[in-house]
This record gives structure tokens, sequence and C-alpha cells, in this order.
């Protein structure tokens, strides 16, 4: 069975802020980041549908010791957001100093932007991760 | 299916930048359980094997069939099994049902890891492997990030403010060190307090380094025989009663539960059913302690507390010896370390010692202890839990 949303088309259109998701058209349910089946019933009669990707923040965690080869990018902020359609995403926090990000984090709202993973030697090649701001008078 | 026994076990201590070759840590404590097993290696019929990281650490794959040949288990069956941390329990669960199934006799279990060899940074990327590739490490996921999130989830969750947790967590730890000083297979054998713990190098927040366990080197080994043979070589054999398994996606996949951890609430249920007994019936406990935070999530799985409120067992020391459910004697993954694919087979040979009452002597046996639970963790994903008894 082929893939409806596979991960390359997924992390494609990440590339222009555009976040995928499945619906699935037996529970109504929606999925993302995309799986082959639906996440809660395992039907495979989903529809690709794009999400919002607003969201608020869930929790988070800024790492100060980074795998090989990515001990630049620290110390850098972790977050996962659950999406106004429902399930959570993983991705980065954004304009604001690693440093600072505190328990006051978790319920701001935020929007998602995104940047691309190069990949390592132990990577089957570039990914896409969503970055997220926080957003103001929503 | 028939009873399947643990006969004795192997143990290296565990530590960092270990002289030996892990093929040498590997056949050290298989032939240590072999000894105590009062077996030869031509009694062993097929061997087991846990070790995830060898391909990175030394560049050795197939790790099982060099054991096997270099122990003198010539041309029995040699299977290795990979399930992250939670490797060890899954070769144990395996295994056991080859003997379950009246196939074999006796059987070895065996895992190893040498994770210092490959220095953090590279062992920081191995582990992260047991994140998703494409949903999580692209964010720059580690191990200890994934547990930083669940520290502040529950935290948030549970509505119980980050210093409370944070000393509750520190409590786990000073608790780990305070066994594994009388554990002479620990890797840490020092006693800490919360002020040293609280006062540690920020990993990942709100996790410090003593929140962590330690990159390991070092190996394990039990023998599993039908309680026929069992009863013949020894006569205090210890039970494999119940056993569970329940594997998930990645973390965020997850978000109907979390902060509680799904996997471990079904795998454990299994366990108990099997073995006909419940969280009360427990008298001594090793579980996965990986971090300072995983400890409290997993004594609420596992029914020891109700759930949000399982730090308070370590702040009152109901998890020490004399106290309500006596958890990690071991010292833990915090203090005794954490070699992967020993690991699991780490605690249930620490289970079985409990259980056949031979830790008088390092002042950590939990006196009269009949059943025992075993509760490894791999990845994001996978629990396995055994239940051991004696009758």
């Amino acid at each position: 069975m082929k893939y409806k949303l596979d991960f390359r088309t997924y992390s494609d259109a990440l590339k222009k802020n555009q976040l995928l998701g499945l619906k699935c058209r037996s529970c109504g349910n929606i999925t993302c980041p995309p799986t082959m089946v639906c996440r809660k019933c395992a039907s495979f009669d989903q529809e690709v549908i794009q999400l919002s990707g607003t969201g608020k923040i869930k929790t988070f965690t800024t790492t100060y010791v980074a795998p090989m080869g990515r001990e630049v990018e620290a110390p850098y902020t972790i977050v996962m957001v659950a999406l106004d359609e429902g399930p959570w995403i993983s991705g980065n926090l954004i304009d604001i100093d690693p440093a600072r990000v505190d328990m006051n984090i978790i319920g701001c709202w935020v929007m998602l932007g995104n940047k691309v993973f190069p990949g390592d030697c132990y990577s089957s090649g570039e990914a896409a991760r969503p970055l997220f701001s926080t957003v103001r008078n929503i | 299916m028939r009873r399947v026994s643990v006969i004795g076990g192997g143990h290296t201590r565990f530590m960092a930048n270990s002289p030996n070759t892990g093929l040498e840590l590997l056949a050290e404590a298989s032939m240590d359980a072999i000894i105590n097993s009062k077996i030869s290696p031509q009694d062993i019929q097929a061997v087991y094997c846990g070790n995830v990281l060898g391909d990175f650490s030394e560049g050795q794959g197939m790790i099982q069939s060099y054991l096997a040949n270099e122990i003198g288990c010539n041309y029995v069956p040699a299977t290795k099994f990979e399930g992250a941390c939670a490797t060890g329990t899954i070769a144990v669960q395996n295994a056991a049902m080859w003997v379950a199934s009246g196939t074999y006799d006796i059987v070895l279990v065996c895992g190893v890891e040498k994770a210092t060899a490959m220095g953090t940074p590279l062992a920081t990327r191995t582990f992260a492997m047991f994140s998703d590739s494409r949903f999580e490490y692209p964010a720059g996921f580690t191990f200890p990030a994934v547990f930083a999130m669940l520290a502040h989830l529950y935290a948030s969750h549970y509505h119980i403010p980050l210093e409370k947790l944070k000393e509750q967590m520190a409590h786990v730890s000073v608790q780990s060190h305070h066994y594994g000083a009388k554990n002479p297979h620990a890797q840490f054998q020092k006693e800490i307090t919360v002020e040293k713990v609280l006062g540690g190098p920020i990993v990942t927040t709100p996790l410090q380094l003593l929140d962590c366990c330690p990159f390991s080197d070092g190996a394990a080994a039990v023998i599993l025989a039908s309680e026929e043979v069992a009863k013949k070589l020894t006569d205090k054999p210890v039970y494999i009663a119940g056993s569970g398994q329940a594997s998930s996606g990645h973390l965020a996949s997850q978000y109907q539960y979390l902060p509680r951890i799904r996997a471990r609430e079904i795998a454990v249920k299994q366990a108990y059913k099997m073995a006909g007994v419940g969280p009360e019936d427990i008298d001594v406990c090793e579980l996965h302690d990986c971090f300072s935070i995983a400890s409290i999530i997993a004594a609420e799985s596992l029914g020891f507390a109700e759930f949000g409120t399982a730090g308070i067992l370590w702040e009152k020391g109901e998890t020490k010896i004399g106290g309500k459910t006596p958890i990690n004697i071991s010292g833990g993954l915090k203090a005794k370390g954490h070699p992967l694919g020993a690991t699991g087979i780490s605690q249930v040979y620490e289970i079985t010692r409990q259980l056949r009452g031979e830790l008088m002597d390092q002042g950590r046996q939990v006196e009269g202890a009949k059943v025992g639970l075993v509760d490894t963790l791999g990845g994001d994903g996978i629990i396995v839990n055994l239940v051991l008894k004696r009758d």
C-alpha cells in the first residue's frame, strides 16, 4: 500500500511553512505528523489536509548538551505543541533566549515556521522541522 | 507451557572506560553465570543476547555468535535482540518462551554495552537514535530532553511547583547512590546529597547532571532452565511468573496519555495478571530510572502510588528497605550504571538475588522478599515487565 502522505511530501510542505496532516474518513480523527493509518482507528481511508500551524505550548526543555555535530546549536529549546486541531507535534522555539525559557512558557500561543536539519552521516537526507514563535493578542 | 526458572547469574562491575572489550565483558559475565549455576558451557542449548550499540562503540556487530564461540557453546543458535534500553529484558522474555515451550531446557541470556568507548558526543548522538529520526531528532532531541519535557509536563499537569518536584527528583538520585554505595557492581559507589544534585550542571532543563544515569560499560548474564532441571541444580529456584510487553510511537504521538506512559500500564497489567499478583504483592522492584523523573512516572504506572504523587514515596523513604515498596535497592540505573544491552538482565539478576536472600552481606537485602518486579523502558516506546517469584 502506498502512503497517502509520506515523509518527503510532509517535509517539503513544511519547508513552505505548510503543515500537512491526515483526516480519517472513518472516525474523523486528525493525525499529525502523518502515519500510514489513522492513529485512532487504524483505518487507511484518510485524506491529506492542511493544518493551521498554530497551537499552545504543552512542555519544553532547553538543552545544553547537544549530540555530536550539533554542538554549535546549543543551547536550544525544544517544545511540544498542542495544535488547534488536537494533535501534538515537536519542534524548536525561537525568538526567545533559550536561557530565559521557564514554566511560564507553558500555555503560550505559538505559530509555525520551519528550519531544515541538513542531516548528518547517520541520516537519510534532510528533514524540515517546525520552528515555533510566540504569538501575542490572539 | 512449562514454568521457567532463573538458576544463576553473572555480573561484571559497571563502569566508565572499561579496559576490556565488549566480548570479554560478555564472556566473563556469561561464564560466571554458568559456573554459579553448576553447569558447563556444553549444557547451554541456545544463547539470547542483548547488545545495542556495539557497531558504533567497537565496530562489532553480531556479537552473540562470537560470544557463543568464545565460551565453548559451539554451534548453538545465538540470537540478538534490540529494543534500546529495554534490550536485555526483551532477551530474557523471549528466551523464557523457548524454555516454556519445551524446545530447550537450559539457555543463556547475556547482554553487554561499551557505551563510554564512544565518548559523550557520539554516545549522545547514538542514544538519540531511540527517538524518531523524522519527527524528533531534527529538533535536536536527546534522551535527557525527552524526560526533561516529561518533567515539565508532569509539574504542569499535576500542578506541582517545579521546585517541589525537583526536590523530590533529587531524593530519587540520593537514594540510588545510597544503595549504589553498597553494591560492589555499581559504577558509582558513593553517597550524594539533595544539595549536590540541585547544585549540579544543567544538562537540559530541568534535569541536572545527577538527575541522569551515566553512560556505562558492563555485562550481565543469567541462566534460564525448565522447572524440572532447576530443581536438580538449585534448592532456591526463582521463577519467571509473569511477563508483559507493549510498544508505542514517538513522544508527541502519545499526547492523549502523557505524562502517563500508556505502554507501561498495559505491559505491567499483563505481567501482574499472568503471575496472579498486584502491585500490593511486590516485595521488591527494579524499575527503569534512566532519569530521576522517570522513576516517579514509572512507580505510578506500576501501581505503587496514585498519579501525581509518587515523588512523596522517595521523599518519605517508602522506597527504601523497610518502606512500603523497596525500589532500586541495587542503586538503579542512576548509581549502578546503564550499559543498555546488559541493563534488563542486570535487573533480573538483582531481583533473583533478592528473592534468594543473597544480599545480606552487602546490607541490601529486603528480608523475606518472595515476589519481585522488573520494569524496563526502551526509547520512548517499549516497556517490558517481568514478575519473578520464589515458592
